[in-house]
């Protein structure tokens, strides 16, 4: 009882966090988190937004923009999940 | 050889010794059973505490399912009862209620009359006896004053008389609809019908069933009792059975004929046959048991078919769960009934369960409420909440069952809303706190769940209901619907309702709902209270008084919500309440008074003066009434008005204080709590204005006043307006007056009160210097007191000491200290802990002021005698002794030899395990401070060899002052003995060791850097041994360490320690899973993410779930952790041919 309450607690915990995964997520699903996580960490980053810009040759905001646009489906249609 | 026999018979007889035999018999006759706390003991039963008001509860109906107009596809079921039946219903309530009370005024009348004209009276008919069948022929003027068994409609519930099965089915006469007899007909498919000798009718799925069993009847009642003494009681008076008189009055003179009653005819007057002659429903076989012996439980099953074994089952539990007794053939059933039995089975399961069953069961229940149906549920949980044997927990836990079934059922509930409320809205106006929450969160759930309309359509007709009980409880549910759905929603339905013309119950119970809102909102109100003040202020002026005081009343609800803000939403009200106040008198006037009381405080303080002048004359009139409640709303404005910054203190010194004092500073205020109360805060909140010397200038002479509840109450002012503003302000003859006075109300309590020592210590010292003169003569007082023979006044005493030691000192008095201190230590053998506790504070205060070196009795005495006072268990003594050592160790423990302090080292290891945290935190402190004084070594020793012994808790505390030594004297000093400690190969030793570096590394923090080399051997054995609790504790460590740390360049060593850490990932004891985890966190945080997923990554698609499992939810601890940080270590993916998972930014190059 204990142990399955202690866990479950860990568990509810952090299933409440967008990004957290569990022994059924698949190399897709993890990929997109880190994807989006990649991009708001570059738009958080002004260092790294500067860097890609220069490198890409385009301004600060459109490589912003573009960043948060490809957040929407990073790594192409969704991989349907095998039940 | 004669004497020997004799000796040897003698010790015979002797070989069994007993106790006298009338030492027996006194025992043998005192049964063991009784409690003698028992009559003490409040009983557990609701019903025994609550008063006849909330009684009240029992008189309402838990009335049939309502329509739900709001159904989708169902147009009006015709069982149900539709909005409009209902409000029907309730107007022939009313109806009825009106013309009984004319009756009972005719047949006053007649009565008079009678007597009057008894003596002519004297020789007529035989008069007919009331219980007597009343001639079916009769005709009536009107339908109710018929005897039930003809009626054709009962057209109240109390008439109600329950009938059996037989008389019912046999009755073919058509009847007008009601509610009442609806229902048989409809649901003659019932299976009630078809059994008609069911035991317990009473929670059958169908409770509308043709008996309207539900209705709590009082005749009903006393069959649920066990009691039947109680019976008498409940008998409701409209109940009663007719007197001849009152047939007479009723029935025309002609027309009728009064019969005789049949030969050998005798009315059964002892009320339990009675009670048996009553045919009732449950006569059959029932389970009701009539038996008065409460005791006799032996019969009662222990074990439950299908429940299992409960921890008790009480005889009123049979009326309700006597169903599951029987023994039936499940496969027999059909499904409502085991659908019923399993609910039946689930609710006694939560009653009277242990908690573990209870939570399996109310699990249960809720997550089937849908299943079973709002319908079965309500009818079986809602007669045990009226049940008259009610206790608090089984009405939490049902309450709770209920709150838990209406998140499932939502919309389902809507029919059986008003019987949720019948049974709910008491809670509302419970004494308990707990029980008004309860009360109004299932309210909320319930009306959010059932929609706003359905609450209003199902409360609608109990707004002007007759009795005023329903109406307030209906009021307060009303205020919490209010709540949840918001006051906009409402507002146009209060309005109307506090516009209704009809009834001025309405327009009250309106009003009513408006104040209970505020009450209950608090400043929520705000933004709506315009709107709410608007529609009520027209009952200021309304034809019933009632009306205009629960008017007044909700309108100083509302403003004091608002307070300080909202003056502006009041603009319309303020003529009518000030006009108001000399209209009125009495209980109007008071309600008047107190809305005043609470908009005053809003206004502006121009406005504030104007309008307290204007109220003042009403209340200086008002001082003198003799009202209790009267004076205690004056009192109340008149601090209210005080308060506000426009009454000039001018005014008050001159208007108010004079009359004030003449009218409430009287003996006979200071007898009644309320009063008392008030007054004194009324008086401080004047002081406020006209200062200090205004107010205790004119009671100082009271404290020598004979009454002794007198002088409490002017100390207690004293001490309030003292302490709030000082004592500048009065001269040296008031001075001189009022430490006169105190010593006297001092010296002359008979009861010992907090109030006195408090006024002592306050007036003290806020006269500082100036108290010096008077100093003698308190020190004597206070000696002579410490030896009085009542152990209060020597409790008080010392407290005083205590109080005063600063301002002693400040007057230079440390010779009189020094005396003090002696007498206090002459009396530590006091055997009383209260008083003991006190002294130890004296003495505490005593030496914190003047010092370790002067102090008297020099502290080498002193502190051989707290060392056995140390060991005493009483908690005030604990404490303060503690104090007094921990102090004594801090600032003077050279004056004390250090096998003294080793000593008091062994008496504070037993105090570590103290329950309260303060004593706990102060021998850990003063563990501390003796290891600085006396060196490590001694206690190290004494503490090391304590982690030997066998007591769990012991040990603990043991660990922590090994690890407060540890860090008060270095941790160089203390490490290499306790690592030494650790080769002694015993578990308990180890294990206390290694929590011991746990504890020593939380406490040292950075310090931790230079010795986390030195320990890192001793971990990896701990992490690598076969006992669990090794590597968990070890965990401990290496968190606390690793927290402690971070950033000071020990990644080496932690990376080796995460080395042996991880490997026991896979524990499964949830303790050391746990301490596992937190390490790999402390770890992440000191080495840093990127280490951490590296290990991390190796499992995350392991072929095996179970190892995925931990290692997913490691990574999401470190993904929550640290996100932004793992963002450049996350493996490089190769795209495929579907989708594209290289992320190409991280590849630019410049």
């Amino acid at each position: 009882m204990d142990r399955f309450n202690l866990n479950s607690q860990l568990e509810h915990l952090q299933s409440k966090y967008v990004g957290t995964g569990h022994a059924d997520t698949n190399k897709f699903e993890w990929l997109v988190n880190q994807h989006r996580d990649s991009y708001a960490s570059y738009i958080g980053h002004h260092a790294l937004i500067s860097y890609f810009s220069v490198a890409q040759n385009e301004c600060i905001a459109r490589v912003k923009f573009e960043f948060i646009e490809k957040m929407l489906q990073p790594c192409g249609m969704p991989v349907p999940r095998d039940e | 050889m004669a004497t020997e026999d004799v000796m040897q018979q003698q010790s015979k007889r002797l070989a069994t010794y007993t106790a006298p035999s009338d030492v027996y018999e006194d025992l043998v006759g005192s049964d063991d059973e009784v409690d003698p706390f028992k009559e003490r003991q409040g009983s557990r039963r609701l019903i025994d505490r609550q008063s006849e008001y909330h009684l009240r509860r029992l008189n309402r109906t838990i009335s049939p399912d309502r329509n739900d107009p709001f159904a989708e596809g169902e147009d009006g079921k015709g069982d149900a009862r539709s909005y409009a039946d209902v409000m029907r219903e309730a107007e022939l309530e009313r109806e009825e209620q009106r013309i009984r009370r004319k009756v009972e005024e005719i047949v006053k009348e007649k009565k008079e009359k009678a007597k009057e004209a008894s003596a002519e009276q004297a020789t007529t008919q035989k008069k007919r006896r009331w219980d007597m069948e009343t001639p079916v022929e009769v005709k009536s003027n009107s339908e109710w004053s018929k005897p039930d068994e003809e009626a054709p409609i009962s057209k109240s519930r109390w008439d109600e008389t329950p009938r059996t099965m037989d008389e019912d089915s046999s009755m073919e006469t058509p009847r007008k609809r009601s509610r009442w007899d609806v229902t048989p007909q409809v649901q003659k498919k019932s299976r009630w019908d078809e059994t008609p000798t069911h035991p317990s009718v009473q929670m059958g799925a169908t409770p509308v069933g043709n008996l309207g069993l539900l209705t709590p009847t009082p005749g009903h009642l006393v069959l649920m009792t066990p009691e039947a003494q109680r019976w008498e009681r409940d008998l409701d008076a409209r109940n009663r059975p007719l007197t001849d008189e009152e047939l007479d009055a009723m029935f025309p003179s002609t027309g009728y004929k009064i019969l005789e009653p049949p030969p050998g005819y005798v009315p059964i007057r002892t009320p339990a046959r009675k009670l048996m002659a009553t045919p009732t429903p449950m006569a059959g076989d029932g389970f009701v048991m009539l038996e008065e012996d409460r005791n006799q439980t032996f019969d009662l099953p222990a074990e439950i078919p299908g429940v299992g074994n409960l921890p008790f089952f009480k005889q009123e539990d049979m009326q309700h769960f006597g169903k599951l007794l029987e023994d039936k053939d499940e496969s027999e059933l059909s499904v409502d009934e085991l659908k019923e039995r399993k609910i039946m089975r689930l609710l006694l399961k939560i009653k009277n369960g242990t908690p573990p069953m209870r939570k399996t069961a109310l699990r249960q229940i809720t997550d089937k409420a849908r299943d079973f149906g709002a319908g079965p549920l309500f009818n079986q949980i809602l007669p045990l909440l009226m049940s008259q044997n009610l206790e608090d927990q089984e009405r939490h836990l049902l309450v709770k069952v209920i709150d838990r079934i209406l998140y499932k059922l939502d919309a389902l509930v809507r029919p059986y809303v008003h019987k949720i409320l019948v049974v709910i809205e008491p809670l509302l106006i419970d004494e308990d706190y707990f029980a008004r929450c309860e009360g109004r969160e299932i309210i909320s759930n319930l009306s959010k769940a059932a929609g706003l309309p359905t609450m209003i359509a199902t409360m609608r007709p109990d707004i002007d209901h007759v009795d005023e009980y329903v109406r307030n409880t209906t009021a307060r549910a009303f205020s919490v619907v209010a709540s949840a759905h918001g006051i906009p929603a409402l507002l146009p339905f209060l309005k109307a309702v506090c516009k209704s013309k009809k009834s001025w119950q309405a327009r009250h119970t309106g009003i009513k709902i408006v104040q209970q809102i505020a009450i209950l909102m608090g400043c929520a109100v705000l933004p709506h209270l315009k709107n709410l003040v608007e529609a009520i202020a027209h009952g200021l002026e309304d034809e019933q008084q009632k009306v205009r005081t629960i008017t007044a009343l909700a309108i100083a609800a509302l403003a004091e919500a608002a307070a300080p803000y909202g003056i502006e939403s009041f603009d319309s009200v303020l003529k009518p309440l000030w006009t108001g106040i000399r209209k009125h008198r009495g209980k109007g006037l008071a309600a008047f008074l107190k809305a005043i009381g609470y908009i005053i405080p809003l206004m502006d303080a121009e406005y504030a003066n104007y309008y307290t002048k204007e109220v003042m004359i009403i209340l200086i009139r008002e001082f003198q009434s003799p009202d209790e409640e009267m004076k205690k709303i004056v009192l109340k404005v008149v601090k209210q008005c005080a308060a506000t910054d426009g009454v000039q203190p001018k005014y008050i010194k001159e208007e108010i204080l004079p009359e004030f004092f003449k009218n409430f500073w009287v003996r006979r205020m200071a007898l009644d709590r309320r009063n008392y109360r008030q007054v004194v805060e009324t008086t401080v909140e004047l002081a406020q204005k006209v200062g200090v010397t205004e107010i205790v200038g004119r009671i100082v002479e009271d404290l020598k006043d004979e009454s002794e509840p007198y002088r409490k109450m002017v100390m207690e002012t004293v001490e309030k307006v003292v302490s709030q503003l000082g004592a500048a302000d009065i001269d040296t003859r008031l001075e001189e007056v009022l430490i006169d006075g105190i010593l006297y109300a001092f010296q002359e309590q008979t009861v010992e009160d907090i109030v006195m020592l408090n006024g002592f210590g306050t007036v003290v010292n806020a006269l500082g210097l100036r108290v010096k003169p008077y100093l003698q003569q308190i020190t004597s007082t206070i000696l002579w007191r410490l030896n009085n023979k009542s152990a209060k006044v020597r409790q008080q005493a010392a407290d005083l000491i205590s109080r005063i030691a600063v301002v002693m000192k400040t007057c230079g008095e440390e010779k009189l200290m020094g005396h003090l201190g002696v007498v206090l230590y002459e009396y530590l053998g006091e055997e009383y802990p209260e008083v003991l506790g006190s002294i130890l504070g004296g003495l505490k205060s005593i030496v914190n002021v003047i010092g370790m070196s002067s102090m008297t009795p020099p502290i080498k005495d002193l502190l051989p005698r707290l060392t056995p006072i140390l060991k005493n268990r009483h908690e005030k003594v604990q404490e303060s002794c503690i104090d007094l050592v921990g102090r004594i160790a801090d600032r003077g423990a050279e004056f004390v030899s250090a096998r003294e302090w080793m000593r008091i080292c062994f008496e504070l290891l037993d105090m570590l395990k103290a329950h309260k945290k303060g004593i706990r935190r102060a021998t850990v402190n003063t563990f501390g401070y003796i290891a600085k004084a006396i060196g490590p070594q001694d206690v190290l020793a004494t503490l090391l060899n304590n982690l030997k012994v066998q007591e769990r808790q012991n040990r603990v505390c043991t660990t922590v002052a090994i690890a407060i030594v540890a860090e008060t004297c270095a941790p160089f000093t203390v490490l290499p003995a306790l690592m030494n400690e650790y080769r002694v190969p015993e578990l308990n030793v180890q294990n206390g060791v290694l929590k011991s570096l746990s504890f020593l590394f939380e406490y040292i923090g950075e310090m931790g850097k230079d010795y986390i080399y030195a320990v890192t051997p001793l971990l990896e054995d701990a992490l690598m041994d076969r006992d669990l609790v090794h590597r968990q504790t070890a965990c401990t460590t290496v968190k606390h360490m690793s927290l402690g740390v971070f950033g000071l360049g020990c990644e080496d060593a932690l990376l080796h320690l995460l080395n042996y850490v991880w490997p026991n990932i896979f524990e499964t004891s949830p303790h050391v899973i746990n301490a596992v985890m937190e390490a790999i966190e402390g770890l992440r945080v000191a080495i840093g993410p990127a280490t951490v997923l590296q290990y991390v990554l190796q499992g995350l698609f392991h072929p095996a779930r179970k190892v995925r499992e931990i290692y997913w939810k490691i990574y999401n601890n470190l993904y929550i952790g640290a996100q932004d940080a793992l963002i450049p270590y996350y493996p490089r993916i190769e795209d495929d041919e579907r989708n594209n998972y290289e992320r190409y930014e991280l590849s630019m190059w410049l």
